[in-house]
């Protein structure tokens, strides 16, 4: 997860190199994009979210999504000891069972980053921080990008850097662009490797379909390794219409590019019944190539115990409660 | 030609007579079988010398009919009521002349044979207000359980052939325009088989459409036997509706019956004859039936989403 | 992606290899008890056949006979229509507001057993279940429950004040929705005050004769309905019978065009909803994933066994390449298999002989020159398939690009213009619908306005719902389905 493509449209560039040229000549790519019928996709999603995983689907389906789950807390009572109690359930998410996977990160704030890495030393999960004056996005770049180096330095694996909405949404699609492009160099370490960045772009605030698609591109253009819904921070957050959405952006990209990229819902995804329905998505829009915690995150809490009870049930036979799954 | 256009001369003249034709495409041809046959009165009385029209002149005017769909189905209302409505003003003009006409072939006094032809023309312009009025009893939107705005709107089914009324009180102008008007109206246009024993209104109508800004070939008339005009019509492929008004209701070769089996072919649209014409009454308010038969109610669905 | 810029590479695995999804059958015993041998339903028994003969319903995703049920004769009609005529009286003095009860007490009673009935559906047509389930069954109450409230309201219904019911209604209807067609034609006619005499597919007559069931549970009035089963002879039988005032037809246009010529000359009443051809149109500025899905849904929902399928597909040759990859990769995730599986998407073809109908024209495809594709999927080795089916190349003159296939086959066409396409989608006698994909409006309400087609969807298709008019121009048949529009068909004005 650390090696990361100096620039994203390198040498593969698909015939896109040029598109970030000038506003005007961004602007036209991402308007040129295919547009986005709401009820359609909407129809689609939902027609996915009646699929039946039963049985041994169902004890794959369950395993995958708690390894794909950046495990979360962002909130501004968050201590030092709330930390490294998640860090704790991130190393045994059940301890009844130590054959549960474990989740694939610790999704924290930059100033608890350093708390999270020493409590997860010796593992491979991951640790993930927002940045870029998370969730409003409101500060002058330098601040940003100074967040970002912070949490960097600190040990962060992954960056989920959140877009200038505001700059977004007046049309400054430019600005959004080089600020996706000052973060991602700004998750560069000393020795030459880099944070994984997480583009968030908060798709609640961006109101339509066809500007989640527009973002989708613009990220992935900038360098995107992740695209992200949501800070789980607003009313609307992750949707599995704005996910396939967004799943099928990467696959297009990666059809004219060659670049893979992740795609991460975050925010409002609670049950296991939820995760089922997103990973159908990823299988029958993407296939196996996404179906991997390299390259498709849930970013979520609570989750966790309602797929831990659902996995103990299919292991033990009988339906568990919540008192068989610990609240950390 | 007759003696009462003879009354309306001076004595001493000779009157120019007319020279009825068939009216396909706006223009007024001769039938291309070059015959004609006697038109007579109630009484035996020779009228006129109308043209024989074939199964070809009937072909003819399919076409001609079809090649002014696209125009006159894609004017708007408005405008189509203009055009009726202008009919109305041309008969208007000609309404003495109409009253002897539909006398002679009805067999009735000039007096009523003019309330008929006064009948004709308030009919005329009772379909001139409908053009842009149907559309809205005929269609609306309708509320989906979803998404989607959902509307149903009316359309004309193309080419229709009428088989002229040929009996009933009233037949041969009022109930000429009552089935003809209403079909127009709504943006489809005819080929008119006329009544084979009284077709000098309805050739004489054709002389007032050309003159009432009608496009050519919304409207085409072909007199002779019915026998030789209907079932082309009823088995012509490019037309899409038939109205067998009057067409006879026995069984046998022209029949209402033979010609409702041919138009099954392809499955046009069909107005079957009343079971006693003779006892029909054109005066009678005419309803929205003739007006709605000829549409084909089109329903459009779009998602509705940001 | 951007536009007219070819793909560098196709790398996205379209079909999940490490994400199987375990079988996840319904239960065949939710579809209750079914019986070796039914009669018909006539004046509110469950009667006897006159004659010996029966015949067999199959279930065609097994080819296993599900049970027998008799060969209606020419008495067998007879004693249905009397049996309606009997009841007319009755039904058509009743208030509307009690016609209205009866009918809403048959909607209620179809969502309380909508489980068994989307079961014994699925069984003997092969459709899948997530389809009686989500789609013919909500539509088949909604139906009922949409005209139940017509019932005391015809008054406003604008064909004049106190319409009058025709008498007896004929209804003959077809085995691609056998449920949701029994809505269509049963719920608009009592609603009017008409009493019917129904003749099943005779491929698929299970769910009419549990619908009689519900009838009795509903307390409607013996010889209201009456089921009669059967096949063609059957229906010949009762849209000839002279008792008969109405007649409505769902089918083959071959079928309908007989019926408009038997009764010619009589003065039945017809309505006839037949076959179609319909071209889906997707202009270069579609939104491409969902003209995709729109595309799938138009020709593979149901098997194809749709008459308004979007058989045709009109592409914009400025894009043909990038829809066809797109549409192929939709194509290969398409779960073709058990009906009772929720995760089946394609279930069986509805007969043998449907299926070798589907395979000759297919064959005639490839024999003019046209280019199959389809996605590798195993087929069970019992019951009637057919895998999903693309043809490219195919021209207006091939048999694929004019004549129903009526099956999961799909005919792709380019057009470089707006007028051309309009062209080469009314260039056909059938006229029952249609679709649109472009993002500009103007252009879709040109399109709309310029094709003959009873329905046109917009940006999105096959679409259905109780209030919104269905049925075809030209050979498609006449008369209007559903909305206000659908009560014309069985009022005498």
């Amino acid at each position: 997860m650390s090696t990361v493509a100096a620039n994203a449209l390198g040498a593969a560039g698909g015939g896109l190199q040029d598109v970030a040229a000038s506003e005007a000549s961004l602007r036209r790519f991402l308007h040129g994009l295919p547009g986005v019928d709401a009820v359609g996709l909407e129809a689609r999603a939902a027609s996915l979210g009646t699929r039946s995983i039963k049985t041994t689907a169902k004890a794959y389906a369950i395993d995958l999504a708690i390894s794909m789950i950046d495990l979360t807390t962002l909130e501004g009572a968050d201590t030092v000891g709330k930390v490294r109690a998640l860090c704790t359930k991130a190393r045994n998410p059940d301890p009844s069972d130590p054959g549960a996977p474990r989740v694939a990160a610790i999704c924290v704030y930059p100033d608890m980053v350093a708390t999270a890495k020493a409590a997860l030393e010796g593992t491979d999960i991951q640790v993930a921080s927002v940045a870029t004056a998370f969730p409003a996005g409101r500060a002058a770049l330098p601040v940003k990008l100074a967040d970002t180096a912070d949490a960097v330095a600190a040990g962060a694996d992954e960056i989920d850097m959140v877009i200038d909405r505001g700059a977004f949404l007046s049309g400054r699609y430019l600005d959004v662009f080089n600020e996706i492009v000052a973060v991602k160099e700004a998750c560069k370490r000393p020795d030459g490797t880099a944070a994984h960045l997480k583009v968030i772009f908060e798709t609640g605030e961006l109101q339509t379909y066809d500007n989640v698609r527009r973002a989708s591109w613009l990220a992935m253009l900038a360098g995107a390794d992740f695209i992200k819904t949501s800070t789980g921070k607003v009313a609307v957050n992750a949707t599995p219409p704005v996910t396939l959405l967004m799943l099928e952006a990467v696959r297009d990209f990666k059809a004219q590019t060659g670049i893979q990229v992740g795609v991460k819902p975050a925010g409002g995804i609670k049950t296991t019944k939820d995760a089922m329905k997103y990973l159908v998505m990823v299988n029958e829009t993407l296939g196996d190539d996404w179906l991997t915690p390299h390259w498709f995150r849930f970013g979520a809490s609570s989750l966790l115990n309602d797929l831990l009870m659902q996995r103990q049930k299919l292991t033990t036979g009988r339906y568990s409660g919540p008192d068989y799954v610990t609240v950390d | 030609m007759s003696d009462i256009a003879s009354r309306l001369d001076a004595p001493a003249r000779i009157q120019v007579s007319k020279t009825y034709k068939l009216y396909v495409g706006g223009k007024f041809p001769r039938s291309e079988s070059g015959r004609v046959y006697e038109v007579t009165d109630s009484k035996g009385q020779w009228l006129a010398n109308a043209p024989l029209g074939t199964r070809k002149d009937a072909r003819d005017a399919v076409v001609a009919a079809r090649a002014a769909v696209k125009g006159w189905s894609g004017t708007t209302a408005y405008n189509r009521g203009q055009v009726l409505y202008r009919v109305a003003e041309m008969l208007q003009g000609r309404r003495e002349q109409f009253a002897a006409e539909v006398a002679t072939a009805e067999g009735i006094s000039g007096k009523k044979a003019a309330a008929l032809v006064d009948a004709a023309i308030d009919r005329w312009v009772w379909y001139a207000g409908w053009t842009d009025k149907v559309a809205q009893i005929a269609g609306g939107a309708n509320p989906v359980a979803g998404p989607y705005f959902n509307l149903s709107t009316p359309e004309p089914s193309g080419v229709v052939g009428v088989v002229a009324p040929q009996s009933g009180y009233g037949f041969s102008f009022l109930g000429l325009v009552s089935a003809i008007a209403p079909v127009i109206a709504t943006g489809n246009t005819v080929v008119v088989a006329a009544a084979a024993d009284a077709p000098l209104p309805a050739l004489s109508l054709g002389e007032v459409l050309a003159t009432s800004d009608l496009p050519g070939g919304v409207v085409n008339v072909i007199s002779g036997r019915t026998a030789d005009i209907a079932p082309t019509l009823a088995s012509h492929q490019d037309v899409n509706g038939l109205d067998l008004s009057g067409a006879i209701a026995a069984e046998g070769p022209g029949s209402a019956t033979e010609l409702e089996a041919a138009a099954a072919d392809t499955l046009k649209r069909v107005i079957r004859p009343a079971l006693d014409q003779a006892a029909l009454d054109w005066t009678n308010a005419p309803g929205t039936e003739r007006l709605l038969s000829f549409l084909e109610t089109k329903t459009v669905w779009h998602p509705m989403g940001i | 992606m951007a536009k007219n810029n070819k793909k560098a590479e196709e790398t996205v695995t379209p079909k999940g290899r490490l994400f199987e999804y375990a079988p996840a059958p319904e239960s065949p015993a939710a579809a209750g008890d079914i019986a070796t041998s039914y009669g018909h339903f006539i004046g509110g028994e469950f009667v006897d056949s006159s004659g010996s003969e029966a015949l067999k319903t199959v279930n065609p995703a097994t080819e296993q006979v599900l049970a027998e049920f008799a060969q209606g004769t020419d008495e067998d009609v007879d004693r249905a229509v009397a049996a309606a005529r009997k009841a007319f009286t009755d039904w058509s003095a009743l208030p509307g507001s009690e016609r209205a009860k009866y009918l809403f007490r048959i909607a209620r009673i179809i969502q309380e057993r909508s489980r068994e009935l989307a079961v014994l559906e699925s069984i003997d047509n092969g459709k899948p279940i997530r389809e009686t389930r989500d789609v013919d069954l909500p539509l088949v109450a909604a139906h009922f429950f949409y005209y139940a409230g017509w019932a005391d309201k015809l008054d406003y219904a604008g064909y004049g004040a106190n319409p009058k019911p025709l008498g007896v209604a004929g209804q003959v209807i077809p085995w691609n929705f056998p449920l949701l067609m029994l809505a269509w034609k049963i719920a608009p006619a009592l609603a009017t005050g008409n009493t019917v005499v129904l003749k099943p597919a005779e491929t698929t007559p299970l769910t009419a004769l549990r619908f009689a069931e519900i009838c009795r549970q509903a307390g409607l009035p013996k010889g209201v309905v009456n089921i009669v089963t059967g096949d063609g002879r059957t229906g010949a039988a009762l849209t000839a019978h002279p008792d008969v005032n109405k007649v409505a037809f769902t089918g083959s246009t071959p079928v309908g065009r007989a019926i408009a010529k038997q009764i010619a000359g009589t003065r039945k009443k017809l309505s006839l909803e037949l076959g179609g051809k319909a071209a889906n149109i997707v202009f270069d500025d579609a939104p491409i994933d969902q003209a995709v899905e729109g595309i799938v849904n138009g020709i593979f929902f149901n098997q194809g066994h749709v008459c308004c399928a979007g058989s045709r597909l009109l592409v914009q040759e400025s894009i043909q390449d990038e829809l066809l990859d797109a549409l192929k990769r939709r194509m290969a995730t398409l779960r073709v298999g058990d009906p009772l599986d929720k995760n089946t998407d394609i279930g069986a073809i509805n007969s043998a002989a449907q299926l070798a109908r589907i395979t000759e024209l297919s064959l005639a495809g490839e024999a003019e020159g046209a280019e199959r594709w389809s996605p590798a999927c195993e087929l069970p080795s019992a019951g009637y398939w057919f895998r999903p089916t693309l043809f490219t190349g195919v021209s207006q003159a091939h048999r694929i690009a004019r004549e129903e296939i009526f099956g999961p086959v799909l005919s792709v066409l380019t057009f470089r213009t707006p007028t051309e396409a309009v062209e080469k989608a009314n260039n056909t006698p059938f006229g029952l619908s249609a679709g649109i994909w472009t993002e500009k409006g103007s252009r879709i309400l040109w399109m709309a306005n310029q094709l003959k087609a009873g329905v046109v969807w917009a940006n999105t298709f096959n679409k259905f719902d109780p209030t919104s008019p269905f049925g075809g121009y030209k050979e498609s048949g006449y008369g209007r389905e559903g909305g206000r529009h659908g009560l014309e068909a069985y009022l005498d004005v």
